[in-house]
């Protein structure tokens, strides 16, 4: 019995690798034959309240629309709670909190006193860390094992690191006095809610500006609790302000003459707008926009290593990231290996509840946003590219996507152009590195790259010529308070973390 | 057909006649004597000085404009100094090629190399500093402000020239990432540069947005000051007499008005700077440079000649920032390595 078993095994063996044309590559295994028993996180310990005012002046005040609209959770389509929409005339009180704050205590403030409430705001988060991850999870649909372990520790930490600078900005700005430009209003997207606040709010605190936060609509809780942590740590009423609403109502904020930065992240047709928008004012800009970025594989790569670093590059956060390493080149005499891996890889990945500790593939954010990917699943298969996805089980309610791959993709097709912010890779090939180079900057992007290789001087060829802001060598993905990030070309312009995302709200 | 319909269109007609006046402006400056006629009378046995034709600086050549239209330079009492190329948007688009295509050499040349060809550049124009003087004069600047402006031009070509290899170490960084890795960041140039140099100071001002660029890798495109044109062009020779490779710097002469608008909305150019105070060409940049997301850099009301007209952060407004990650080994199980 065990000796048929084996036997038939090695037939089937056999047979797929004749299929794949590959060497005798052994199949990888990942203990598939065990069955992960559900370990959910509790989320019983949340409490979250029916309705969510705006955050404004220090308090919390009804919107004067009096509209409220609804957020749920896309992993169960659920209901969580409902926010304010604020108007043009919420916009206009939260500007000129700002405005007050900004003259009557914060510019004034010693900058050391200022670095003790960034402090503070940091110490808190981590406090109440847990309960941030799971909020985060249930509003936004990510993983509670990268809430947990990424965006609210690296939120903590982003407070924690820009709230030194305070006290010590003329060491940053060699023969300047940096000054802070006044008031600034922040529009950040829904891929990583809470991190994307904290990378916006404590650069502009540090520097002496006050600010006027708007989270995205799919995902304003996690910014709405920073909040409630910014009343309790006593910072003055105004210096920061947190209002929700649509796009409308961050295009009011973005042509509001008192505010005097604006930063933006999200998609580059957004940033395109606003860049019009604030033409011709005195606004300092700066955003941080879409990505289409080369993840690189060269035959001499540790293969199983970078095997993880393509699903940490393109399956992290269900692929809504603008750094994602959505393009993958796999030098052609390593193709048929590395494709084999990764499949062999993706079959194990686990997609489901997003507060599952095991699991890999948490929901799409929003059901307009599994549309997109639909949508660029069916160009793929039309363009003529090669479709490969897992087969895993899917929960019966709520907006899932098994992590897919097109193979023999054209550099014109548009699953290699456009960004889809979705668990979806394009594989292309390459002979020679200038073949390469030539390929992975042939993008109107520059936000991110990869590169895979054992050779070091080969690295610092590759890392050199990419255009792209941020380049991960043998890694993919990782993420630093005091490592700046931030695109070239139509990617923005402008750098959040580190000493360089410091200049974003300085005047010199 | 009207015999005097047919002088008025006459293009060369009217060369003549502009190159007859442009002669007598000369005159004054250099002592030569022209009839009416045009040709020369042997006062004093004196010889004909040969005249420049002012060209545009294009891929390291001198051609003129691909449209053949040109402007007249004058001097404020209006007399005429020379024809000058009015530059169009197909000899910009030229530009840009021939820019994009010096990028890449330019970018890669050792910081150390650069910081040496600008300060050839410098030692060029020091050689030339009696023509450039002569040029703004013949432009209304007194002579005073003319050795002062061609004296602080070559002195800040020098200024750059030394950080060519330095604001790399002052702007660049190491990162103390919480991970295993080594992160550093360092500027790189962003590309291909359109700019508009101030009205003003025409030399001054040139030379004080091109060298912060040049001297961070990038290429340009530069278009002259549209009132006092002749000093770009002189430098223009200066440059390509400056082991300035073709292509890295590209001057055009010819109106703002009509230029602005193709540098921003042209999709090859990364960067456009604008040295001046209108509002509407300002505003025309920002608007068409959101195309593909240019960084748009404004210089309004700077004094070139002060402190205030240099400095390392105009390198940094070309130059990118690229953050590189790589895993570090962590032997026998982390802990110091001491």
């Amino acid at each position: 019995m065990p000796v048929k078993t084996k036997k038939a095994a090695a037939k089937k063996e056999v047979s797929s690798s004749q299929n794949s044309k590959s060497m005798a590559v052994p199949k990888l295994k990942f203990n598939t034959g065990w069955e992960y028993a559900p370990a959910p996180e509790s989320a019983s310990h949340i409490k979250l309240k029916d309705r969510y005012d705006l955050f404004i002046n220090g308090k919390f005040v009804k919107p004067s629309s009096g509209k409220y609209f609804e957020t749920i959770n896309p992993a169960t389509e659920q209901r969580l709670s409902e926010v304010a929409e604020a108007n043009a005339a919420d916009v206009d009180k939260a500007v000129k909190a700002a405005r007050n704050a900004s003259d009557r205590y914060w510019k004034k403030m010693p900058a050391k006193e200022r670095a003790k409430y960034i402090y503070r705001i940091s110490r808190m988060i981590q406090e109440r860390a847990r309960e941030f991850a799971v909020i985060e999870t249930l509003d936004g649909g990510k993983t509670i094992r990268e809430s947990r372990d990424i965006d609210v520790p690296l939120a903590a930490n982003h407070f924690f690191y820009y709230a030194g600078w305070a006290d010590k900005l003329e060491y940053a700005f060699p023969n300047r006095n940096p000054q802070p430009l006044g008031v600034a209003g922040q529009i950040i997207p829904w891929n990583f809610p809470l991190l994307m606040a904290a990378w916006k709010i404590a650069p502009a605190l540090a520097t002496g500006n006050t600010v006027v936060l708007k989270p995205a609509e799919t995902t304003p809780l996690t910014a709405l609790k920073l909040a409630e942590i910014i009343q309790e740590s006593g910072l003055p009423e105004g210096v920061v302000n947190i209002i929700t609403g649509f796009g409308e109502t961050g295009a009011m904020m973005v042509n509001h003459p008192g505010v005097d930065k604006i930063a933006f992240t999200g998609s580059t047709e957004v940033g395109k707008i606003i860049q019009r928008a604030v033409a011709g004012t005195d606004k300092k800009l700066t955003l941080e926009l879409g990505g289409k970025a080369a993840n690189i594989i060269f035959d001499d790569a540790p293969l199983d290593q970078a095997v993880e670093g393509i699903i940490n590059g393109i399956y992290f956060n269900q692929g809504h990231v603008c750094c994602a390493g959505s393009r993958l080149f796999v030098q052609e005499s390593v193709y048929n290996t590395v494709l084999r891996k990764l499949k062999d890889r993706i079959k194990t990945l686990i997609v489901g509840d997003p507060l599952d500790k095991n699991t890999d593939i948490g929901a799409i954010n929003s059901r307009s946003q599994l549309d997109i990917i639909n949508k660029y699943i069916e160009i793929g298969k039309k363009e003529g590219a090669e479709f490969f996805q897992s087969g895993c089980n899917l929960p019966n309610k709520g907006f899932f996507c098994r992590p897919i791959l097109f193979t023999n993709v054209a550099q014109s097709n548009r699953i290699a152009q456009e960004e889809i912010f979705g668990p979806v890779l394009a594989i292309q090939t390459f002979r020679t590195d200038e073949e390469v180079i030539e390929k992975a900057n042939n993008t109107p992007y520059g936000l991110s790259a990869g590169v895979w290789t054992d050779k070091g001087s080969k690295i610092f060829n590759l890392t050199t010529k990419m255009r792209a802001g941020v380049v991960w060598a043998n890694t993919y993905n990782k993420f630093d308070p005091t490592s700046p990030f931030g695109g070239y070309k139509e990617s923005g312009y402008g750098r959040e973390g580190g000493l360089h995302g410091l200049s974003a709200y300085t005047t010199l | 057909m009207d015999f005097r319909l047919i002088q008025h269109f006459n293009p060369f007609f009217t060369v003549v006649k502009q190159n007859r006046n442009m002669a007598k402006a000369l005159e004054k400056n250099s002592n030569i004597t022209i009839s009416e006629n045009g040709i020369e009378q042997p006062v004093s046995n004196k010889r004909l000085e040969v005249l420049k034709t002012y060209k545009i600086y294009i891929g390291g050549q001198f051609p003129r404009t691909e449209s053949g239209r040109y402007y007249v330079a004058t001097n404020s009492k209006g007399e005429q100094l020379a024809n000058v190329c009015l530059s169009s948007r197909k000899d910009f688009r030229d530009a840009v090629v021939a820019a994009r295509s010096a990028f890449k050499g330019w970018a890669a040349r050792a910081a150390f190399n650069r910081g040496q060809i600008l300060y050839r550049i410098a030692e060029m124009l020091e050689g030339r500093k009696a023509q450039f003087i002569e040029e703004l004069i013949s432009q209304d600047v007194s002579k005073a402000q003319a050795q002062k402006e061609v004296l602080t031009s070559i002195d800040r070509l020098i200024w750059y020239a030394g950080w060519c290899d330095k604001f790399q170490q002052i702007f660049g960084t190491v990162n103390p990432v919480a991970s295993s890795h080594f992160n550093f960041s360092v500027p790189e140039p962003t590309g291909v540069v359109a700019a508009i140099a101030p009205q003003d100071t025409s030399l001054l001002g040139l030379v004080s947005v091109i060298a912060p660029i040049i001297a961070g890798g990038n290429t340009c495109i530069v278009l002259a000051s549209e009132s006092k044109p002749l000093c770009s062009i002189t430098f223009a020779e200066v440059i390509n007499s400056s082991d300035v490779p073709g292509g890295v710097v590209n001057i055009l002469t010819g109106r703002v008005s009509e230029l602005a608008t193709q540098f921003a909305s042209h999709m090859d150019v990364n960067a456009v700077v604008y040295c001046g105070e209108d509002a509407n060409v300002q505003k025309d940049l920002q608007t068409k440079g959101a195309t593909n997301v240019k960084r748009v850099i404004v210089h309004k009301n700077i004094n070139w000649f002060g402190e205030q007209g240099q400095s390392p952060y105009f390198i940094l407004d070309t130059e990118e920032i690229k953050t590189t990650w790589h895993p570090i080994e962590s032997i026998g199980g982390g802990g110091g390595g001491y």
